[in-house]
């Protein structure tokens, strides 16, 4: 049996050229990926965030009017979007990540289109006395826009955005008295869920 | 530098001489510290490596001012990308190699 200093000089098997290629192929692939992915979103601000949603779902439950269920869920997600914008900006500044440009801007803008046309619905419906489909719509929105802007995103994100969707549907499809339990379970719930996840595995 | 038919591009085989022009592919430009965040490697290391794409004609580099800090941008080449795409071919077609054997 040759000594263990033999052992440790000899050079180390040949690696064939198929599976370096194939490493070759992952690694350029596994590079732009992560070149165009915006990794700047908040763990911690989404937890945050989170809190928010879970102090306000009994606040709302307790309004006696509409117009004062809606203040508080309105004014709880000011106060979120809020936390999560000066958050993401916080982390993007300090993984000298630009919002203005590339994957950042990306990110934002594929947010925008379903924020603002959950803006509109929430005054069209409200006006019309629909409040009860508010929720489902909500949830379903949100969940559009951050599955739009997790193509562009660690996979956490896209993974919240359609648990966000399914909870939509849910409230859809269940009596409209489960509406501020789902709304707790995913402005809240799955914010602080998917917040530690983030913030404990950024780069997933 | 070998570019012909059977032989791989020595210059890109390096990974992070590979990752720079992989990330600048995806990238119009990107400054010297967004470089060196993504691919996390030293200030020493990138230098190194991308001055020998840069001597090779494979990215281009713009010196600049943010106020008074120095900034350094690179842009992938066309005769770059050139090489990435010939070098992507080459690695497909030796793994389509093996996979019809």
């Amino acid at each position: 049996m040759p000594a263990p200093e033999r052992l440790r000089a000899l050079p180390p098997p040949p690696r064939s050229l198929a599976d370096r290629a194939i490493d070759d192929v992952r690694f350029i692939r596994g590079t732009m990926e992560r070149a165009v992915s915006f990794t700047a979103v908040p763990g911690w601000g989404g937890v945050l965030m989170g809190a928010v949603a879970l102090f306000a779902a009994p606040l709302a439950a307790r309004a006696e009017t509409t117009r004062g269920w809606l203040f508080v869920w309105i004014g709880g997600a000011l106060l979120a979007l809020l936390i999560g914008a000066s958050n993401l900006a916080q982390k993007a500044r300090a993984q000298r990540e630009s919002l203005l440009r590339g994957p950042g801007w990306r990110f934002a803008m594929s947010l925008a289109p379903a924020f603002f046309a959950g803006a509109c619905l929430t005054w069209v419906l409200y006006a019309a006395g629909h409040a009860s489909a508010l929720p489902g719509m909500w949830l379903l929105l949100y969940g559009v826009g951050v599955t739009a802007a997790g193509t562009f995103s660690i996979k956490p994100v896209s993974m919240m955005g359609l648990s966000f969707m399914a909870l939509g549907v849910l409230a859809f499809v269940l009596s409209p008295t489960f509406g501020n339990t789902l709304m707790a379970l995913g402005f809240g719930g799955l914010h602080v869920l998917f917040g530690l996840w983030i913030a404990r595995h950024p780069h997933d | 530098m070998s570019n012909g038919a059977g032989e791989v591009d020595k210059l890109i085989h390096e990974r992070l001489r590979l990752a720079i022009v992989s990330a600048l592919a995806v990238h119009e430009s990107l400054s010297f510290n967004e470089l060196k965040e993504m691919l996390g490697t030293s200030d020493g290391n990138l230098s190194v490596h991308a001055r020998k794409l840069e001597e090779a004609g494979y990215i281009a580099c713009k010196k600049s001012f943010e106020g008074r800090v120095p900034r350094t941008d690179y842009v992938l080449s066309a005769t770059g990308r050139r090489s990435l795409e010939r070098y992507l071919a080459h690695m497909e077609s030796l793994i389509r190699a093996v996979r019809d054997r």
